[in-house]
């Protein structure tokens, strides 16, 4: 029993092996990459532009209002890095209908690497916004008791990113192939129906997290720095 | 009852309890969350978005501790560190 694509492989040379996840990952990477590119190669802005520029337009749209909500003011900073984390979860997790398709998101190694990318953008964003020393005064936010707590919260929700998204696509797939040996074909239908849903709302939750924790960053910076602004004022 | 067979049976038995309880408890968790929910969204209509969104990252936050679980109970039964440690 598999129960990551981890373990299929793919193609062997010496020490060096393809499995199933490293070879799927870039296919969706190229598919994304190449259709971004056919459908911006001519972009119309008159009122009859093309159906795929048109879908294109609304996600974008629906991206950054989303981004917006959460309270980071200039979205079009983060658009690229949280739209795409989405795009690929989503597009990974919805082509599951393909038959003998497996998601690279049901194995871990593509979790925590995307997990890992979060892990990473976020000081590199909080950086960005108030330098490197409002940034590292975040961590001491309530008081300096906090830092230990501020720093392992920090690691935790990185690996909690990472493992929920992997359990819950390979809950999935895995609740799928045991229906499909035991039951007839109409009930894991209806299984994987709800598998889809699920990797829907997780690619959701990853992407909203991922800017909820980039808000935080960034906003921390800037509350301290409007703090010290007051009492620069003040003193 | 030699090694691998208690190996067996605790690892089977620990794996459905920890399925069990640890979905149980998340599920509660989650009912709550979601009546809370919509109790709010019946008041606030206008407030819907947010409520939504918070209670997604509320819901992923709560249901992270039942996949916890289901990866743990997981690990018990597929990829179980003590049974190479006999068979080996």
């Amino acid at each position: 029993m598999r129960i990551s694509p981890d373990q299929m492989i793919f193609w062997e040379y010496g020490s060096i092996n393809l499995n199933l996840t490293i070879v799927t990952t870039w296919v969706l990477m190229i598919l994304l990459a190449m259709g971004a590119r056919l459908i911006t190669r001519n972009l119309k802005s008159e009122i009859k532009s093309t159906r795929w520029q048109n879908v294109l337009e609304m996600l974008v749209i629906m991206i950054r209002d989303q981004i917006k909500e959460v309270g980071l003011n200039k979205p079009e900073k983060y658009m690229a890095f949280i739209g795409t984390l989405f795009l690929f979860i989503a597009v990974s997790n919805l082509l599951m209908i393909v038959p003998w398709y497996e998601p690279p998101t049901a194995s871990l190694s593509t979790t925590v690497a995307l997990a890992i990318c979060v892990f990473i953008a976020v000081p590199v964003f909080g950086i960005a916004e108030g330098g490197i020393k409002g940034y590292l005064r975040s961590y001491l936010q309530p008081n300096f008791i906090m830092l230990p707590f501020n720093i392992i919260s920090e690691l935790s929700r990185t690996l909690a990113l990472a493992i929920r998204l992997f359990g819950n696509i390979m809950s999935g797939g895995l609740i799928a192939s045991v229906l499909l040996s035991i039951a007839p074909f109409l009930f894991p239908i209806i299984m994987s129906a709800l598998g889809m849903l699920t990797g829907m709302i997780q690619a959701y939750i990853f992407a909203i997290l991922a800017t909820v924790y980039i808000a935080a960053a960034t906003k921390d910076v800037k509350v301290k720095n409007d703090k010290n602004l007051k009492i620069v004022q003040h003193g | 009852m030699d090694n691998i067979t208690i190996i067996a049976v605790t690892s089977i038995i620990t794996a459905g309890f920890t399925t069990g309880i640890g979905t149980m408890m998340p599920a509660i968790g989650e009912g709550r969350a979601v009546s809370k929910a919509l109790d709010s969204i019946a008041q606030q209509p206008d407030a819907a978005p947010t409520i939504t969104r918070t209670l997604f990252v509320g819901l992923a936050m709560i249901e992270s501790t039942a996949i916890y679980c289901f990866v743990l109970s997981m690990i018990l039964i597929f990829a179980n560190p003590f049974w190479n440690h006999f068979l080996g």
